[in-house]
């Protein structure tokens, strides 16, 4: 699914050059689960969004799907975006103004599909995080975990081919921090989706059946002894 | 979505909304109501040139009384003979308008066969003055008439009072309708001259005129001992014409003994954008002619219109133009900084896939209705500022100077000619001071442009606040707030 070769991703910050990553080679298969693990400020946000099209790397190669994402243009990424990634953020990044309904909605509007379709797929999938009574509430209504489950809700809800978290259990306690992981890898286990999830607890990253090491901007891959979940 | 969006992001920093639709309701509150008493004020002025204009009459042309012509009206009212001291007397004077030349009536044929030139008729204005008492008596008529008078000396001659009346009279065109100094006016009683009437002993009096003088349709009216029927009552806009009575030119021109001479052309132009083209033209075949546009008359236009004109034109119309711009700026920098407290929310939606295009869509969007709440509010203001002014303001008084339309005449010899004395009333009623209410009228145009300016407004804000939305890239806007 992912082939990275030389993936080199560099910032300009002030008059310094930071390298975020460097000289990356990393290869993901279809329907893996991939944690990504480093200290924090290494490279791991950075390789997540450059592996969902947020980004483009400053070198190298980035094949998704057998095309290039480093030599898209903007429009090209916004569409491979739409159609092919769902996104978990550690903030949640709901929409405040919007219901719970309406957030999952929002990964909807770029398909151009007609409301009524959008909203009954909504409900469907905020069913399947098990939150189908609190569509018409608020994110500020909600608790943490609910909140990042209609985030999950939002990734999942357009069906995508790769679901990327971002330390999506990095802002919940321990208990809610479980169930989090717990509904991933259940939907993971379901759906057939490749998972790449970005932390920096070893516990969560012991579940995901390899796990990508990030020091420094490098790279370097491990199979789990054992995975806590398969197929 | 859409919608939605829009309503609830407003709702939620409702405070900042407020203030930017505020902002731009003052701005478009202050150009509505600017804009409408300039309407006002304008209106009033095309209701004083209407009064001295006539309805329709888009130019005159009139020329200056040449050297040696026009000069002093000179009265003598000494007895033709001896016999005749200390009898009664009566008579008429009939003198052309002062300081106006004459011109060949067929110059408003030429006229009216220049190209723009819908119509033009010619005019002669007069002025009669009528005067009546005893011619002095000097004496040689006192001998043996009793002992009251025995005592009088018999050098000092008698002065017995002397009534001298004024009025206007304009001969007018009576076949042309569409143009002249009555085609503004409404018959109120009786009727308009018929056009057969050229040298009919016929006579429109205007209704002031008439009511002073209680005459009325039917009544006869005696001008240099010509008899002519009274065939209708006018009145005329506000204001005024100088003119007191109205007759077939031809009449006018035998009472002044002017035969073919017309001292005034009314022309009307085929449409208001010809006229300059028009002034043009006449100036051409008419070198010696003064031209007068109604524009050149607004120029002649002093007292409080005129100061109105001036202050709604300029510090009304910048006073606008400054809020407007103030408002828009407040609009914009709040906007602006809107969208920079939403970067992760801006860049969530852009990371789920929502084009450039969709995103800068919901900030223009919530910009632009701002400016429709903006350009709501500014229609109440406005019109409440509009009602304030029709309510408040004080009448505005227009005068246009003497020197425009005439001079005064000089070398008055008798009792009453003098500049208060009757005849200088009618002179000086050349120069009109007429009274108009200022109002503020409001339109649709006005509200359209109240809506469109918020709208503008919003657009611009909008488009600001839009532009740094497009710029943010979503690693960027992401990373920003981690």
């Amino acid at each position: 699914m992912y082939e990275l070769k030389g993936v080199t991703k560099t910032y300009r910050k002030g008059d310094a050059r930071i390298t975020a990553l460097q000289d990356v080679d990393l290869t993901i298969a279809e329907g893996e689960f991939l944690a990504v693990q480093g200290p924090t400020g290494q490279g791991k946000t950075t390789l997540l969004q450059l592996l969902g099209g947020l980004d483009r790397p400053s070198s190298g190669s980035l094949l998704f799907e057998d095309r290039d994402l480093a030599t898209m243009r903007e429009g090209q990424l916004t569409e491979v975006r739409s159609r092919s990634f769902g996104f978990v953020f550690q903030t949640f990044n709901l929409i405040p103004t919007l219901t719970a309904q309406e957030n999952v909605e929002t990964a909807l509007v770029p398909l151009g599909m007609p409301a009524s379709k959008r909203r009954e797929r909504a409900r469907g999938s905020l069913a399947e995080v098990g939150l189908a009574e609190r569509a018409a509430h608020l994110p500020l209504e909600l608790s943490g975990g609910e909140q990042q489950r209609v985030a999950i809700a939002r990734a999942l809800v357009r069906n995508p081919n790769v679901i990327l978290a971002d330390e999506p259990t990095g802002n919940l306690d321990e208990g809610t921090r479980d169930e989090i992981i717990g509904l991933l890898e259940r939907l993971w286990a379901d759906r057939g989706q490749t998972l790449v999830i970005v932390t920096h607890d070893s516990r969560i990253a012991g579940r995901a059946q390899r796990t990508a090491w990030i020091r420094e901007g490098r790279l370097s891959v491990r199979e789990s002894a054992e995975p806590a979940v398969t197929r | 979505m859409f919608f939605t969006y829009v309503a609830r992001e407003l709702r939620r920093r409702r405070r900042q909304a407020f203030v930017v639709a505020l902002g731009l309701a003052l701005g478009v509150g202050l150009v509505v109501t600017v804009s409408a008493m300039s309407a006002g004020v304008r209106t009033a002025q095309a209701k004083v040139l209407k009064s001295l204009y006539g309805v329709g009459t888009d130019v005159t042309v009139t020329q200056a009384a040449g050297a040696g012509s026009g000069g002093p009206a000179r009265f003598g009212l000494n007895a033709p003979n001896d016999a005749r001291q200390g009898k009664r007397f009566s008579r008429d004077d009939i003198l052309e308008s002062p300081g106006l030349g004459t011109i060949p009536a067929t110059r408003a044929s030429t006229v009216a066969s220049l190209s723009g030139v819908r119509s033009a008729a010619g005019g002669l204005s007069l002025i009669s003055i009528h005067a009546e008492g005893k011619f002095p008596d000097f004496g040689q008529n006192q001998q043996g008439t009793g002992s009251a008078r025995a005592s009088t000396p018999a050098t000092q001659p008698s002065i017995a009072p002397i009534k001298v009346t004024s009025y206007s009279i304009t001969g007018l065109d009576v076949t042309n309708t569409a143009v002249g100094p009555l085609s503004g006016a409404r018959i109120t009683s009786g009727r308009y001259f018929a056009s057969t009437e050229t040298n009919a002993k016929v006579a429109v009096l205007d209704s002031s005129y008439a009511k002073q003088h209680k005459l009325s349709v039917g009544s006869t009216l005696s001008i240099d001992g010509t008899k002519f029927t009274v065939i209708g009552i006018a009145t005329l806009p506000t204001g005024g014409e100088p003119s007191n009575v109205y007759i077939p030119l031809a009449r006018a021109q035998k009472l002044a003994g002017e035969s073919g001479k017309v001292n005034r052309i009314y022309v009307k132009a085929t449409s208001a954008s010809n006229i300059a083209s028009v002034k043009a033209e006449i100036q051409k075949v008419l070198p010696k002619a003064t031209v007068t546009t109604a524009d050149d008359l607004a120029s002649q236009v002093t007292g409080s219109l005129s100061s109105a004109a001036s202050l709604s034109r300029n510090l009304g119309t910048w006073l606008g133009i400054a809020a407007l711009i103030a408002a828009f700026a407040v609009a914009s920098l709040l906007t602006m900084s809107a969208v920079s407290r939403r970067v992760r929310e801006l860049g969530t939606l852009k990371a789920l896939g929502w084009r450039s295009r969709r995103v800068v869509g919901q900030v223009m969007g919530e910009a632009v209705a701002q400016g429709i709440l903006g350009g709501i509010l500014g229609i109440g203001i406005g019109v409440g500022g509009a009602v304030l002014i029709s309510k408040v303001a004080p009448s505005l008084t227009a005068t246009v100077g003497a020197a425009a339309t005439g001079t005064p005449v000089t070398g008055a010899a008798v009792p009453g000619v003098g500049p208060q004395g009757p005849l200088g009333q009618a002179l000086a009623s050349a120069s009109h001071t007429i009274r108009v209410p200022l109002t503020a009228p409001l339109s649709f145009g006005l509200f359209a442009l109240a809506i469109g300016l918020a709208l503008a407004g919003g657009l611009l804000a909008g488009s600001l606040g839009g532009w740094r939305a497009a710029r943010l890239r979503p690693a960027e806007a992401l990373r920003r707030v981690d």
